[in-house]
């Protein structure tokens, strides 16, 4: 008997329950724009915060409410997403940088021998806390893939061999997960083309010369024979380590060729023939 | 018997310096003594290179309230003022100072063995002459004790505690002490208790050292108001609170100092360099050091000036042993791996142990399997399991609620964890992102404040 009584009373709670929700869904509509929904729908939904705002729907409602999309842009989608999200909005789309990830670091094994056993936890935080470093260097990648971890697209791998993480370019949406949890700072979202020829120095020691250079034979030793050469004035030197401003860099790759430890690095140019100039 | 309540393990105790004399370790021929050996800020250099000092010449002056003077420990001549790694690895200011060879000590210290009690001295005067001597809490904690007997306005101290514990397995050092420096223990104990103005101190021991009770009972009694209270043996007895739990049964609030129960703790071998600084005008610039290791030969109690390189050290007793794979400063427990064996002995080093391949090897983790041994060892009653988990997931907020700021990384959670999970490692991992974290809320919160 007394499981048939439950059994009503359920039932009747389930009743006017029913009857309450209804009433208060009724009375207290809010009228969204159905925009919102729809520019959502669009984006490719990853949630990644390349864009500066929480999430896909944030950043669909900040699209419809701002009159234009100027500072706006979707990384994970790119300009095609872009494009068709301004054609439906009618606004105009300024056209975006295009920007991947690059790690300032050539400090493979070979180049930039261990100097510590480390045997802890796999989590380059842990090292940059704890021990600073299990090599001479404590500036360079510690290669234990906290940026592979964080990126959500699968763009980032770490090489056994190198010890250091790969990017793949056509991957990245520059959402820029990676640089944050990198406990050294070394990842920088840099400025590319079409072909994504970039180049930059694969180096963050800020040590002088001769310690850089004595942890890693890859290190920029702040030299300042590629600022020298560079026509473009692109080139700077700050506590004994080079860096090259993408703005005024114009590919002309003679810092590569100058630079004596090899800690430039360029990507995707031909193989070059004779001196020529690629500019972009 | 007297221990603390929650928590504690007993690990093997492996002391095999037990009983060796302290012996007076060969003088360095080159010391590399850096500017931060305490907590707090570190000292600002008062020498320049090319500059000749004495033994017990200051070269670092106090930069702030919690910071301490520094010393020179040898005589010769300032090499280089140069950043080098610290034993964590992170660079800090150093200064390498070359020895004459002829050990020409400052003219204000007396060098003689005899004792001096001496209690003519006004409280202030002691309290100045322990902060001028650099005198911070050797037991590795490294706290300047200038600060310690400073307490806040409306803060009454009542009881001062010795810890003479020694918890950590293999070191000796403040045994060797306890067995051969008595008398001056109990006078350092005599003017402490003078500057806080107490009439009674307790010396916890634990009773693995039964000679020790016995010889500090012995010449405590020739003295008024000094108690020698034996203790259980559990590890982490010798960690502040815990010494606290266990001689006065008082507990420390989450987040507080000892001062704020009306407790002040101090050290053994911190007793002994108050004595030497107030009676015998001698700055702290040598200690005594456990060197330690199942594999080493001679393992003993050293007599150890600061700056020693640890290479040094160990070739004072017999070189470092091949089948070395760790050489650990401090004890096993709560000491820190060295990188480099340039790393020189400072005021918080109490021991150097080499460990074998064997030893050191760290066990393959297994799956979690909710056992909670991890909460029953851990003597601040955390949940460090749970910690593993939340730090893991970088779940910050969280591992702040459940206050993992009061652990004091005493290791006992990982020693009893039986699928070997680093449970320590991610403490202090999520220690550090909280501490970080928080430092960034804080500052937000200034700028709003500025705003307004």
């Amino acid at each position: 008997m007394t499981i048939v009584h439950s059994i009503l009373l359920l039932c009747i709670i389930g009743v006017i329950a029913g009857f309450a929700l209804y009433f208060v869904a009724k009375k207290f509509k809010t009228d969204e724009n159905p925009l919102y929904g729809e520019v959502e729908s669009m984006l490719p939904g990853a949630n990644c915060g390349g864009c500066g705002f929480p999430g896909c729907k944030k950043f669909a409602q900040m699209l419809v409410d701002s009159p234009s999309l100027e500072g706006l842009n979707c990384t994970a989608g790119g300009s095609e997403t872009m494009n068709k999200i301004g054609e439906f909005l009618g606004k105009s789309v300024q056209k975006a940088e295009m920007r991947v990830a690059v790690v300032k670091c050539k400090g493979s094994c070979d180049k930039r021998p261990k100097t510590v056993n480390f045997e802890g936890i796999s989590s380059c935080a842990f090292v940059a806390t704890q021990i600073s470093s299990d090599t001479g260097c404590s500036f360079g990648c510690i290669g234990l893939g906290d940026c592979e971890r964080a990126c959500q697209f699968g763009g980032i791998k770490i090489n056994p061999e190198t010890k250091l993480p790969e990017f793949d370019s056509k991957i990245c949406t520059a959402c820029g997960q990676c640089a944050e949890v990198c406990p050294r700072h070394i990842i920088e979202l840099r400025k590319t083309n079409k072909k994504d020829m970039k180049i930059y120095v694969g180096c963050s020691n800020k040590d002088k010369g001769a310690v850089a250079r004595k942890a890693c034979t890859a290190a920029c030793i702040g030299c300042g024979k590629c600022a020298k050469v560079c026509a473009n004035e692109a080139i700077t030197v700050t506590d004994f380590l080079a860096y090259i401003d993408p703005e005024k860099c114009k590919l002309c790759r003679k810092c590569v060729e100058e630079c004596p430890t090899g800690a430039i690095i360029e990507t995707n140019f031909p193989p070059r023939k004779k001196k020529e100039e690629t500019t972009n | 018997m007297k221990t603390f309540h929650i928590g504690g393990i007993h690990p093997k105790e492996n002391k095999l310096s037990k009983g060796k004399k302290i012996e007076i370790a060969p003088l360095p021929q080159v010391v590399t003594i850096p500017m931060a050996q305490h907590i707090g800020k570190p000292a600002n250099p008062i020498v320049a290179v090319g500059d000749t000092v004495k033994v017990g010449t200051k070269i670092g002056e106090s930069s702030g309230f919690v910071s301490a003077n520094i010393f020179s420990s040898v005589s010769g001549t300032v090499e280089k003022i140069d950043f080098f790694p610290n034993i964590a690895g992170f660079k800090q200011q150093m200064i390498v100072i070359k020895s004459d060879g002829t050990d020409t000590w400052e003219d204000t210290i007396d060098r003689t063995d005899t004792i001096v009690n001496n209690m003519d001295f006004t409280a202030d005067e002691i309290k100045a002459k322990i902060t001028e001597a650099g005198i911070v809490g050797m037991g590795g904690a490294t706290f300047p004790l200038g600060v310690k007997l400073s307490p806040p306005p409306g803060i009454v101290i009542d009881t001062l505690l010795i810890n003479g514990a020694e918890c950590e397995p293999y070191l000796t050092a403040d045994h060797a002490l306890m067995l051969e420096k008595a008398e001056e223990i109990c006078i350092g104990v005599e003017l402490l208790k003078k500057v806080l103005n107490v009439s009674t101190a307790k010396i916890g021991i634990e009773n693995n050292k039964p000679d020790a009770i016995e010889n500090m009972t012995k010449t405590a009694a020739k003295f008024s108001g000094i108690e020698v209270v034996p203790l259980k043996v559990k590890y982490p007895q010798g960690s502040e609170k815990h010494l606290i739990q266990a001689l006065t049964g008082r507990e420390v609030p989450s987040g507080q100092l000892p001062g704020s129960i009306g407790c002040v703790v101090s050290n053994i071998a911190t007793t002994f360099a108050v004595y030497e600084a107030v009676e015998k005008n001698k700055p702290l610039f040598e200690r005594v050091v456990t060197v330690t290791g199942t594999a080493l030969q001679n393992p003993s109690n050293l007599l150890v000036r600061m700056g020693t390189s640890t290479a040094d050290v160990l070739a004072a007793v017999g070189g470092i042993p091949e089948n070395t794979a760790k050489v650990i400063s401090g004890g096993p427990m709560m000491g820190k791996a060295i990188q480099n064996l340039d790393v020189p002995i400072m005021k918080g080093s109490s021991g150097v142990l080499c460990m074998t391949e064997e030893e050191a090897h760290r066990h393959k983790e297994s799956n979690c399997i909710r056992c909670g041994r991890c909460v029953d060892a851990c003597p601040m009653g955390l949940e460090p399991y749970l910690f593993y988990a939340l730090s893991k997931r970088k779940m910050l907020t969280e591992l702040n609620e459940h206050n993992i700021r009061d652990c004091f990384e005493c290791g006992s959670c990982s020693f009893s964890c039986p699928a070997h999970k680093p449970l320590l490692d991610y403490i202090r991992l999520g220690k550090a992102n909280v501490m970080q974290m928080i430092k960034k809320q804080e500052a937000e919160k200034a700028q709003q404040q500025e705003k307004k």
